[in-house]
């Protein structure tokens, strides 16, 4: 299957992925051929057949129904990685929404 | 002697002996660095002044006659997805190019506490994308065997420090091949572990149900060495089931072929493979033949779709994982915000990732939503995870006939840099005898197996078994190395000037 350059670009904006236009035009040329590799895997019959998602065997994994031990790092520094931490107020700063 | 030679089993008796210090070695490894670095790049950053630290520490244990384990005093490079407290971690990305974390992965910590010097962070593919290093933020490494080829990737910094004797081993990750095929092209051994056995925890992501870690070592005693220390159940992570460590150092380099059933699955020597490949895998076949092993053709009839299915799983979880770069939780937001500019979110978003993220990433983070993406998810997403279903049944029937499986690990030895980098469905079938391990989620041990008669670049073979089974990969491969001496070759670049 080709994909036009307005698919593409509607993908980019479902990613949130900021693409110059020869970037959507490079990448409409190279989905199409992924996208053409991968559809040989519809000659494979998967009647009835289940999907596997993961191949751990668990299901359903809960952690200890106990206290919490000491966190690995405090808030502060995990919330130090973001360039938009606001040391006075501990929180993040990010643009208005609206 | 040159220390940076030894093995983590040669070294560690060196150092019981006191026949030479952890800063002695450590220095040794240091010093290959700065002799061979600059031309294979396998480091992004080399962390000097902690090494020597760690050494010296380590040196005061075995003053007092109590090392922390195999692995006290050992230099050791981690690929930089490792989270690892206070040095940088970039995954060698622009979008977190100052990304420094404020704890260590699960595996770090179990190594730290092994008493390991870490000497610095290796190259990787972006977010380990790529079977090059070409896609990596910093440049590609060069194989040190012809330093106009890859190393392979995403683990290539790695599987090249190990070859070049710029550490003594190396960790990686393995989502498609990653481990095995930098081995192969850089003619060291490699293990990918059975999805689960180790502890992804402060690794960074790539696709969550693939990604496995693993160690890139100079033999196969030095693999079960480090695996044994780095494997094991997490409650930071629960895909690690709760289940017994085997001893895997348990009988390693004995005789232990007679009467294994060795499939070859004849798919994987199809066309596609190089005929001086599937001749020195053929021949390693065969050493294990004359040992006592019985080799028997098996049929993995889904292995042409499994690249696809691959190629759909892989990009859909990459999608996914990478959602959480935005550049603000992560990296250093639009430049053009940088410059005073105020945006509105979904624009600060755009340019975030636009500007952070390389063509690979961008190629398969468009993939996997597109794959994702309503209207088409039945079409890609389900149907590859049912013929996933089909790939691991067609290894449980494979696991009834034989006990494990050997196959080639890569078509062709090392290709040339820039090669591939135009096509990417042609990057992505170096990836085809690799690819099919992940999605079932089994253990792999890659292992060199001779050199192209004409360029001289190391050939590898891999010993596939069911999930759980990295013993017996182990075993047949430390035997395997005790009848041939592929592995203790080395480049002569690597070599001592």
């Amino acid at each position: 299957m080709k994909l036009t350059k307005e698919q593409v670009a509607h993908v980019a904006n479902l990613a949130r992925l900021g693409l110059t236009d020869e970037e959507l035009e490079r990448y409409a040329h190279e989905l199409s051929g992924i996208v053409g590799y991968v559809e040989q895997l519809e000659s494979v019959d998967t009647q009835g057949v289940a999907a596997t998602a993961q191949v751990t065997g668990l299901s359903t994994i809960l952690r200890e129904d106990a206290e919490l031990k000491k966190p690995l790092a405090e808030p502060a520094e995990l919330l130090n990685c973001s360039q938009r931490f606001d040391e006075q107020s501990g929180q993040i700063i990010v643009p208005n929404v609206f | 002697m040159d220390l940076a030679r030894l093995t983590i089993h040669e070294a560690a008796e060196g150092l019981r002996s006191k026949t030479f210090s952890s800063v002695e070695l450590t220095k040794s490894v240091l010093d290959q660095i700065a002799k061979r670095d600059g031309a294979v790049r396998a480091y992004v950053h080399v962390d000097e002044e902690g090494a020597l630290a760690s050494a010296a520490r380590a040196d005061e244990r075995f003053e007092k006659g109590s090392p922390l384990s195999q692995l006290d005093g050992i230099p050791c490079g981690l690929k930089d997805v490792f989270c690892t407290k206070g040095l940088p971690t970039t995954a060698c990305s622009n979008i977190l190019r100052d990304f420094v974390p404020p704890y260590d992965a699960t595996v770090v910590g179990k190594l730290k506490d092994a008493g390991m010097v870490l000497v610095g962070k290796t190259n990787t593919d972006e977010f380990t994308c790529g079977s090059s290093t070409e896609s990596s933020c910093f440049g590609p490494s060069h194989n040190p065997w012809d330093l106009e080829r890859t190393p392979g990737g995403s683990s290539g910094g790695s599987a090249a420090a190990v070859a070049a004797d710029e550490c003594i081993y190396a960790l990686g990750t393995d989502t498609g091949g990653s481990i095995r095929q930098p081995a192969a092209y850089c003619g060291i051994t490699g293990l990918k572990v059975t999805y689960g056995r180790v502890s992804r925890f402060g690794v960074i992501s790539m696709a969550s149900s693939l990604d496995s870690i693993g160690p890139l070592t100079k033999d196969a005693r030095d693999a079960a060495i480090v695996l044994k220390a780095i494997a094991g159940h997490d409650p930071h992570d629960t895909t690690t089931p709760q289940l017994d460590i085997p001893d895997y150092l348990n009988s390693l380099g004995q005789p232990c072929l007679n009467g294994l059933k060795i499939g070859l699955p004849k798919e994987y020597f199809s066309e596609a493979l190089n005929p001086e490949v599937a001749q020195l895998v053929r021949d390693a076949a065969a050493v294990l033949e004359k040992e006592g092993a019985i080799l028997k053709e098996v049929s993995l009839p889904l292995t042409p779709s499994a690249l696809a299915v691959y190629y759909i799983i892989c990009p859909s979880e990459v999608s996914a994982n990478m959602a959480r770069y935005d550049g603000i939780r992560y990296g250093p937001g639009p430049e053009a915000v940088a410059k005073g500019a105020e945006l509105e979110l979904e624009e600060y978003y755009r340019q975030a990732r636009g500007e952070g993220f390389g063509p690979e990433m961008k190629r398969r983070i468009m993939m996997g939503t597109y794959a994702l993406s309503s209207g088409y998810y039945d079409a890609y997403y389900k149907k590859a995870q049912q013929v996933r279903t089909l790939i691991i049944q067609d290894f449980q029937r494979a696991f009834e006939e034989v006990d494990i499986l050997l196959a080639p690990t890569t078509p062709t030895p090392a290709f040339k840099l820039g090669e591939h980098t135009s096509d990417p469905v042609q990057m992505y079938l170096e990836d085809v005898f690799t690819v099919a391990i992940n999605c079932a989620g089994l253990p792999s041990l890659a292992l060199p197996c001779g050199f192209s008669s004409e360029k001289n670049l190391p050939v590898g073979f891999q010993l596939i078994g069911p999930q759980f089974g990295e013993s017996r990969l182990l075993q047949a491969g430390a035997y395997y190395q005790t009848l041939t001496q592929w592995h203790q070759m080395r480049s002569q670049i690597a070599m001592p000037s």
